[in-house]
């Protein structure tokens, strides 16, 4: 029943057809049908392939259901295939199952546009064909067996971001994130196909494709003489990385992308896409453990990036960009828990994620709505009596997020720092100290978003939203409550892992982990819990009774508030130090190569080639005794050529 | 006097296209029509239902071995694929004369007789393995495409083009009947496998096959034989140019094969060199006065002789390149017909006949009709040879094929000339997207479902041909792998 896999595909691309072709006429209940609709039955299908999965043997749950060969000339070789193993069927639940319902969500939210007036049947529909693709590409990129068509998919929820992002396009601003969204992910992008070019190049005639299995063999087989290449293999595969999910140095584009429609920075720059680089990592680790360099380069990012922008978080009023700094923050766990080997809890996590940040987004743009569009923080308060059920379930997903003990985020957090521990006790530092930081800046938005007392005339006629918008998201709430107890620590018995036993014969090949001891994993597990309770008590004490020590202590900090406040500079920095140069340096090559040496070669040669053709075009006189004559003189070069071969 | 006995099964779509041809004239005869789009109509969907019926005999006779009529035609799978290729051309084109033909003319009855029996021609002579057969099927379908040439009677532009196609066609015909002639002289036989078997490469034999390569070329519009082309493919009614563009060179193409094989005594690089020089010719010239022209159609006239060059360009590699140029001419038969229907769409009708559409027509398209321009671009692009579109494997493979056979340096002509096509190609598109609406731009307000529905086929065709290239490629090189 494997063999059938495709059809999850075919799914979200009806859905899309139908919508574009038919969509004008069938009415925006319809439309939200079918796009809905289409993402449910991929998502069932991915429960299919999963039972499938599991009835196999252990050992031999990675099936290749080949499509069809596409390109097969010499030693270069592209199929289109999609790979069935228990890391691709977690993200396709994870994009489907999350991914439906934010469909079922935006159903209702997208009635209307970001002024409150009624979006139009057109745009409407637009939004949920781009969905709809995003879902197609996504999964092709997570169900790829190989490098190429991985990078098919990578480029297209590329495109699918930039359409979503710039979704207001007649908003300066929501266009000008999507092209930095773009711009900025091009630089990653380039990274991935100098990697892919650099593998082919190395193993291409070896493994005569560019199959993960053949490539990952292949290497292999090479052994430590690829070892400097893979190295440098491994870091563009990471600068990839590092674009699309948002990582240190190209982070930059995500806060912009908050542009979009909230269900689009739930679904794509929170829940799926962003995550995309994770995935690649743990899909790769067969590369990334041949280059113990690169994986510490990995960590190290993630640990920084993490703190870096969770101490953005702390500052920033905006809700929506709250998030998206705690996105890029948790982000930076995952690789974190990548670049120590913990592949496992890595996946885990983003799984988490997905669940109470899509939960988060989702409930923020219940607030939006009700706030009219305002989303700054400052200008809330009180919403716990006017939006009751949106107050519980940003509640749950914020406790999640903060790593409140025993939810979802708690122990996949958890995980990846004990393993963290085990390899530096500084990168878990980092860590431990950034999840202080997470618990505050979480609850800092909870208290002052849905606590005290309104301080704008919006929030004081905010209302609940209507059921299409909350029901869906008691899911997430599940999700975010239990999703947790998938991934048990051994500390809980030797099998309690179910996300770990279902992923290991993924990651069968690495060397056995380090265990530590069973002390020492209570221990880190207490701390966690601490530092999380500590994390969300000082945000209560500054927030709701406002003791004077957390203002104190806040004022001790006050001095760094400019710096964060103007989130480190990043973007002045890289506009002085590499945009404004590099447009200075194109403004030279353009003015000198361009204006002079090759526009004047390249008109020169258009002009000499166009004005040939005139005079070939004049050449058809229209006269029928020059056609005949053209004719003849042809007849009588063929016979004078064939003549010459008798002599 | 004794009948031959006749093994007609095999030739059963040919059989079906004939008959309906028939039978369409006395439809004709017996019914009263209420007017010309009620006649058209009628004729055009029985002949397309022909079409189809026709084409899925051919299918499903695909792999079913080979079988010899006569002695004079060969059913193979070769055959079968170009009967494929001529079908699917003649199909799309009819869909494109549906609304089409009774624009200008109340003779629907005879327009489609003539398309089948045309189509039927082609059929004949791309399984003929005997030269008298040879010379009759080319000679039905070059008949036929004089009358549909110059069937818009109210056109003086139609009329010219079929006068000169008719004359030079003459002339042509006299050639390659010459050239038969030689055949026989010098080796007492006219069955191609006869021939083959004492194949002494003599002199008379040599003239001989200058002389039928001098007719190849004429039908396949190869410089310098090409002058006709332009002025017919103008004047004839725009589903009648897509069709004879695609389908008559295939046809002749599948029999230019069988002769050369035929000929294993002459050298190949005696006839090799004749068609590079014609290939390097044809497209070269094709491109360079496609550069210039203002009509869409007579651009697209140019176009095709320049992709007949590039088709030509696996010709010299041999059998080897069989599958290639086959592939090629799937391609071409979307992408090409395609390309003639968007133009079709972009003619501003008169009382007496559409009128011939400037590039111009297509001025701010996008912003009228985005899915009619985004068709249109794929086709110019696909035409250019972008991939992953289908008329990029078709110029991979066929050029592929010639390099493997030590024809490198014209394959570098070939990619070079395509760099010049990109240039016509891609004016369109940025006509069509970029270029403010004007008083020239046109399209009709109404797009027929017939040649909505031939859009549609050829995009999808276009695009799955593409996508599925190698699935397709490696098909046709098994239909061909009794030729090597």
């Amino acid at each position: 029943m494997l063999s059938f896999a495709w059809i999850i595909l075919v799914f979200p691309a009806l859905g899309l057809l139908i919508n574009w072709i038919f969509g004008k006429r069938m009415g925006k209940s319809y439309i939200a049908l079918v796009a809905s609709a289409a993402v449910f039955a991929s998502f069932l299908t991915a429960v299919g392939l999963a039972a499938g999965l599991a009835a196999l043997p252990a050992d031999a749950r990675a099936v290749t259901v080949p499509l069809w060969s596409w390109i097969h000339i010499g030693d270069f070789q592209v199929d289109f295939a999609l790979l069935i193993d228990p890391l691709s069927v977690v993200m396709a639940l994870v994009v489907t199952g999350v991914g439906f319902i934010i469909h079922w969500y935006a159903a209702t939210y997208m009635l209307v546009d970001d002024h409150h007036r009624e979006l139009s049947l057109r745009m409407y529909g637009r939004f949920f064909i781009y969905l709809n693709f995003f879902i197609l590409m996504m999964l092709t990129l997570v169900l790829a067996n190989n490098y190429l068509q991985l990078y098919v998919g990578w480029e297209g929820v590329g495109v699918a971001s930039y359409l979503l992002i710039s979704f207001w396009f007649y908003k300066p601003s929501a266009a000008d994130a999507g092209k930095k969204a773009f711009i900025v992910n091009r630089v990653g992008d380039f990274g991935m196909a100098l990697a892919i070019m650099w593998l082919f190049f190395l193993f291409g005639k070896e493994a005569g494709s560019l199959a993960f299995a053949d490539i990952f063999h292949a290497a292999e087989g090479a052994g430590a003489a690829a070892a400097g290449a893979m190295t440098g293999i491994t870091l563009l595969l990471l600068l990839a990385a590092t674009g699309k999910s948002a990582q240190i140095p190209l982070f930059v584009w995500l806060p912009d992308a908050m542009e979009g429609p909230t269900p689009v920075s739930a679904l794509i720059h929170a829940a799926t896409m962003v995550t995309a680089g994770v995935y690649m990592i743990a899909r790769s680790h067969p590369l990334f453990e041949m280059a113990p360099t690169t994986m510490a380069v990995v960590a190290w990012i993630g640990a920084l990036t993490a703190l870096m922008a969770a101490s953005i978080a702390i500052v920033q009023t905006d809700l929506k960009r709250i998030l998206a700094y705690s996105t890029i923050s948790q982000l930076g766990y995952m690789f974190l828990g990548v670049g120590v080997g913990a592949f496992t809890a890595g996946i885990f996590h983003l799984m988490t994620h997905a669940f109470f940040k899509a939960l988060l987004f989702l409930t923020a743009g219940s607030v939006m709505h009700a706030m009219h569009g305002e989303l700054n923080i400052d200008l809330m308060g009180g919403l716990k009596q006017k939006m009751p059920k949106t107050y519980w379930q940003f509640l749950i997903g914020a406790a999640a997020l903060a790593g409140f003990p025993l939810l979802a985020g708690f122990w996949s957090k958890d995980a990846i720092l004990y393993e963290a521990f085990l390899k530096s006790p500084l990168l878990w530092g980092v860590g431990i100290f950034t999840a202080l930081l997470t618990a505050f800046y979480s609850f800092r938005a909870v208290f002052r978003a849905f606590h005290g007392d309104p301080r704008s005339e919006h929030a004081e006629h905010a209302h609940e939203q209507s059921p299409g918008m909350t029901f869906p998201l008691w899911f997430l709430v599940i999700g975010s409550l239990f999703a947790g107890l998938l991934g048990l620590p051994a500390l809980f018995g030797e099998h309690v892992n179910v996300l770990g036993n279902w992923l290991a014969p993924v990651f069968a090949d690495l060397e056995g982990e380090v265990h530590g001891s069973e002390g020492l994993e209570l221990t880190l597990f207490l701390v966690s819990s601490g530092v999380a309770l500590l994390g969300i008590f000082i945000a209560y004490a500054r927030y709701i009774p406002e003791w004077g020590w957390a203002k104190a202590l806040q004022r001790l900090f006050s001095r760094l508030q400019p710096v964060l406040e103007n989130k480190y500079c990043v973007d002045e920095i890289y506009m002085a130090a590499i945009v404004n140069p590099l447009r200075r340096l194109a403004e030279g090559f353009y003015q000198l190569g361009d204006g002079c040496i090759i526009e004047g070669i390249v008109n020169g040669v258009g002009a000499v080639t166009v004005r040939a053709g005139g005079y070939v075009a004049r050449m058809q006189t229209g006269v029928l005794g020059m056609y005949a004559l053209s004719f003849f003189v042809g007849v009588v070069l063929v016979l004078l050529w064939f003549l010459l071969f008798v002599t | 006097m004794t009948l031959p006995n006749l093994d007609l099964p095999p030739l059963l779509p040919e059989i079906i296209l004939i008959g309906m041809a028939l039978l369409l004239l006395v439809v004709d005869m017996a019914a009263r029509f209420r007017d010309a789009r009620a006649e058209g109509s009628l004729m055009a969907g029985l002949t397309f239902a022909s079409v189809l019926i026709a084409a899925g005999a051919t299918a499903a006779g695909i792999g079913g071995g080979d079988a010899s009529v006569a002695g004079v035609v060969l059913v193979d799978d070769l055959s079968r694929y170009l009967n494929l290729v001529v079908l699917l051309a003649a199909g799309l084109s009819v869909l494109l004369a549906w609304a089409y033909v009774p624009q200008f003319s109340r003779e629907s009855s005879s327009f489609y007789a003539l398309v089948l029996l045309a189509t039927a021609g082609m059929m004949f002579m791309g399984k003929s393995v005997e030269l008298i057969t040879l010379f009759v099927s080319l000679e039905i379908l070059s008949v036929s495409l004089y009358i549909l040439t110059g069937f818009n009677r109210h056109q003086l532009a139609s009329a010219e083009g079929a006068l000169k196609y008719f004359l030079l066609g003459a002339f042509s015909s006299g050639f390659f009947l010459y050239g038969l002639a030689l055949f026989y002289v010098q080796t007492g036989s006219t069955q191609l496998a006869e021939i083959a078997a004492q194949d002494s490469g003599g002199v008379l034999l040599l003239i001989g096959l200058g002389l039928l390569l001098v007719g190849f070329f004429f039908k396949l519009a190869g410089v310098p034989f090409h002058m006709w082309a332009p002025d017919a493919y103008q004047g004839a009614p725009t589903p009648v140019t897509g069709f004879m563009s695609v389908a008559t060179k295939a046809a002749a193409f599948i029999a230019l094969f069988r002769v050369l094989a035929a000929v294993p005594g002459v050298p190949v690089e005696v006839w090799g060199w004749a068609v590079a020089i014609v290939a390097v010719l044809t497209m070269t010239w094709g491109n360079f006065a496609a550069l210039r022209q203002k009509s869409l159609k007579r651009m697209l006239a140019y176009s095709s002789i320049a992709h007949a060059g590039y088709m030509m360009t696996g010709l010299v590699a041999g059998t080897d390149a069989l599958n290639a140029i086959l592939y090629y001419l799937f391609a071409y038969a979307f992408m090409n017909i395609g390309a003639f229907a968007v133009a079709a769409m972009l003619e501003r009708p008169t009382p007496n006949a559409p009128q011939d559409a400037t590039i111009d027509a297509a001025r701010g398209l996008f912003d009228r009709r985005p899915a009619l321009a985004t068709a249109m671009a794929i086709f110019m692009l696909s035409l250019t040879g972008i991939p992953p579109l289908v008329g990029f494997f078709g110029k991979l493979y066929v050029f592929g094929a010639a390099v493997s056979a030590g024809w490198a340096w014209l394959a570098v002509v070939g990619m070079l000339n395509s760099v010049v096509s990109a240039y016509y190609y891609l004016r369109v598109v940025v006509v069509m997207f970029m270029a403010p609406e004007d008083e020239t731009s046109y399209v009709r307000s109404r797009i027929p479902a017939g040649a909505g529905t031939a859009i549609a086929v050829a995009v999808t065709g276009v695009l799955l041909m593409g996508l599925l290239a190698t699935p397709v490629f490696v098909e046709l090189g098994r239909a061909v792998i009794a030729l090597r």
